[in-house]
């Protein structure tokens, strides 16, 4: 009997794994006894999305890129003779003695996995495969065997550290938790991953779910915790469809509920959804979206230790944290301190994008370098492109230039680097990209992020961004530079919460690291990368244009010439570089230098 | 939609006073007009006692609801990071120019809503655009704007445009 797996998670949906599995069923049905078929969650290569395993109980085939024409040819070739199907697409193999191979092999092989322990490899809709995979065991040992100060203890030895950015350590926020008393406490985790970039989160919820309530459960029990909240964002449906079938297992088993294994504790959580603002990652701000008001941030001390949700003692971690916590109780706190430096300890997952050519999930030891992660593992640039930056922590973080590669990424590191370590989004960059545009972006999105409580933070933002626009489009002055430095400076002073107290991050590292590209902006009205709009020439392909005069008609001061079915130009002096060519050109024949 | 009409009506009339049930409240009714209406501010405000200025107030800090109608076909053009990088911007424009009008507005035939989303997470794919439930990615100006044309002609074929047409003049009550 062969096992017949379909990766479905969000990106093996939208690369198109549901009419994958569609037609595998079909086929499976013909035959019952051969196989079964099963899906799971992201096993983090989403740059070969589709992905369907083979699996006869010995070895595994990953074959990627799967279509439902593939999907028959591994089927009548691998499943029903076993010939495995050598076309190009074995992306992994696992074989009987764990040898590994496949052509991205070095992908997963480079990669140590803690929290992506099971993502890709059970089916996340089933507890059965959870327990099957030692799932529930940390909380067994939490529950029966550890008093919670002994828990407390052990996540504190095993030197965890928040993953949602901050790093704060974990062992300690919870003994702070559990020295409050109260008859309501909560334990709270955030899922609204709202950083563009970031998608280990998702990734966790929708291949793993279980191992966040098993967490929390372990957290609970510490801190005494007697209900739960997951506050996971709108935008993630399939995360927040697999929670509810995880908590409605779970609770079925007597994980959840009263006398917990028979333990005589009682606990129970439920999913709450996000409505869309990025300002509920910060805690106070997410309490008061539970609470069903506007997500503003309020100010700390009282910290949520002691007067949290509902103004009771809470504990607030993030989705990566509590998916350490089972691995960290049933394996020891010892042998998760041998992952990492000497204060990050152990494992982190990074989320690969933008330009580079392997866009995916890897989590490895806490002081892999950059270089590691975006050359050995993420296979380097697209297109053959030059590495110029990598930007870490999304709208709160900053660029580290190419030059600093060599730097171990963790918890000390990062920030001397002017960028945070952040929920772990790394978005590399190459040559095409402007450094005053990308700081444009992400005060774009701050700025519209920033509820407006603080003045600074509301007003200082937009007068940042006011600036950027400008430098953008060639229209800035000597003392534009100036300005973005004193506003930046204001702003972290005057912001109540991380929100406002990091917004200025992206422009202050680009400031740091690509000043000379400020300046092109400012004095030559050039951009140095040729993306800013404004400030570059559009051209016409002799090779691709074919005369169909979309572009001449909608060229709104008439600068491109040319008879019907002749190539075209565009006449620079005239043009206003307003790119309607561009976007209407259906031949992709309008480029820009 | 019957089932749906049951969870707002049901979830208001289980209404228990019960705190924090006001951004629950407020998106199951968005599950069943497919927006808020201002009748829905009156009645979640009646039961709950909230008053009704409270109400807007949290509808308009929150992304996810939307005090309009919506088109047939909702466009989520993403913004995030990583498809910024790879040419977004110019696939919203695209979009923007295809259909007629900008970011968080809807079509005139009531066909398309365009709006952009931080993140949908397929960040290889990008740039991406959703199209209701559906994922588009390594899209260009090109084959973008053959991805809108080929939903409108799907949809006037099968006469989908029709209705919605009516629904413009709705907005103004608002």
């Amino acid at each position: 009997m062969k096992k017949i797996i379909v990766g479905m998670g969000t990106c093996g949906l939208s690369a198109g794994a549901q009419a994958v599995y569609d037609r595998l069923e079909q086929l499976a049905a013909e035959h019952p006894d051969r196989c079964e078929l099963h899906i799971t969650g992201c096993i983090g290569m989403c740059f070969r999305e589709p992905l369907v395993e083979i699996n006869d109980g010995k070895s595994r085939v990953i074959y990627g890129g799967v279509n439902p024409k593939s999907a028959e040819q591994i089927m009548t070739s691998h499943v029903l003779n076993d010939q495995r199907v050598e076309d190009g697409n074995l992306v992994y193999v696992i074989e009987e003695d764990g040898a590994t191979g496949g052509e991205e092999a070095t992908y997963l092989d480079l990669q140590e996995r803690i929290v992506l322990r099971n993502c890709g490899n059970i089916d996340p809709e089933s507890i059965d495969e959870y327990l099957a995979a030692g799932g529930y065991e940390g909380a067994r040992k939490a529950l029966l065997d550890m008093t919670p100060e002994q828990i407390i203890d052990e996540v504190k030895a095993s030197g965890l550290r928040g993953r949602g950015g901050a790093g704060f350590p974990t062992g300690l926020k919870w003994s702070f938790a559990a020295g409050y008393d109260g008859e309501q406490k909560y334990v709270v985790c955030n899922a609204d991953e709202g950083d563009p970039g970031a998608f280990m989160d998702r990734s966790v919820l929708e291949g793993d779910p279980h191992a966040v309530l098993e967490g929390m459960i372990i957290c609970a029990r510490a801190i005494g915790g007697t209900f739960g909240y997951i506050y996971c964002r709108a935008e993630y449906p399939l995360a927040i469809k697999r929670l509810e079938i995880a908590l409605a297992a779970a609770r079925e088993k007597g994980y959840l509920g009263k006398n917990i294994m028979g333990s005589g504790f009682d606990f129970d959580m439920k999913v709450k959804q996000g409505a869309g603002a990025f300002v509920c990652g910060e805690e106070t701000a997410l309490f008061a979206s539970i609470e069903g008001q506007r997500g503003m941030p309020r100010i700390r001390p009282p910290f949520p230790a002691e007067a949290g949700l509902w103004q009771k003692p809470t504990n607030n971690n993030n989705v990566e944290t509590y998916a350490n916590i089972p691995w960290i109780i049933s394996q020891g706190s010892g042998q998760y301190a041998k992952y990492g430096t000497e204060k990050s300890k152990g494992t982190k997952v990074f989320a690969l994008a933008g330009r580079v050519l392997k866009g995916g999930l890897a989590e490895v030891p806490m002081g892999t370098t950059i270089e590691q992660l975006v050359f050995n593992i993420g296979g380097g640039i697209k297109e053959g492109g030059t590495f110029k930056a990598v930007q870490m922590g999304g709208p709160s973080g900053g660029c580290i230039p190419s030059d600093q590669k060599t730097i171990p990424v963790d918890f000390e590191t990062i920030p001397k680097t002017g960028a945070i370590m952040g929920s772990g989004g790394m978005v590399v960059m190459d040559q095409t990209t402007c450094m005053v545009e990308i700081a444009r972006f992400f005060l774009e999105f701050t700025q519209s992020e920033s509820c407006g409580k603080c003045t600074f933070c509301r007003i200082g933002t937009l007068r940042m961004l006011e600036i950027l626009e400008r430098l953008v489009h060639g229209e800035g002055c000597e003392e534009d530079i100036q300005k973005l430095e004193e506003l930046s400076v204001r702003i972290k002073e005057a912001s109540l919460c991380g929100l406002g107290q990091t917004a200025p991050n992206p422009v202050q590292t680009t400031l740091r690291y690509y000043r000379h590209e400020y300046e092109a902006h400012i004095r030559d009205h050039k951009c140095p990368a040729g993306s800013c709009q404004a400030l570059v020439d559009f051209f016409i392909d002799g090779e691709k244009c074919n005369g169909c005069t979309v572009c001449a008609r909608n060229c709104p001061v008439e600068a491109i010439s040319g008879l019907k079915k002749e190539t075209h130009v565009i006449d620079t002096d005239v043009c206003v570089k307003c790119g309607k060519c561009l976007t209407s050109c259906s031949f992709d024949a309008i480029f820009t230098q | 939609m019957a089932t749906e009409q049951k969870n707002f009506s049901y979830r208001l009339w289980r209404y228990d006073g019960a705190p924090g049930e006001l951004i629950p409240l407020l998106q199951s009714a968005q599950d069943h007009f497919g927006y808020i209406p201002r009748r829905a501010i009156s009645y979640i405000s009646s039961v709950t006692g909230i008053p009704e200025s409270e109400i807007y107030g949290v509808i308009t800090f929150y992304s996810q609801f939307r005090l309009r109608p919506m088109g047939k076909y909702v466009i989520r053009a993403c913004a995030g990071t990583a498809c910024h990088v790879s040419g977004a911007k110019m696939i919203t424009e695209t979009i923007e120019d295809e259909i007629g009008v900008g970011v968080g507005d809807t079509s005139e035939d009531g066909l398309f809503t365009l709006q952009t989303v931080a993140c949908i997470g397929c960040c290889s794919l990008a740039p991406v655009v959703m199209v209701n439930d559906d994922t588009h990615g390594s899209l260009n100006p090109a084959s973008t704007r053959k991805l809108i044309r080929r939903i409108a002609r799907e949809a006037k074929k099968s006469g989908e445009a029709k209705p919605a047409e009516a629904k413009t003049t709705e907005p103004q009550s608002e």
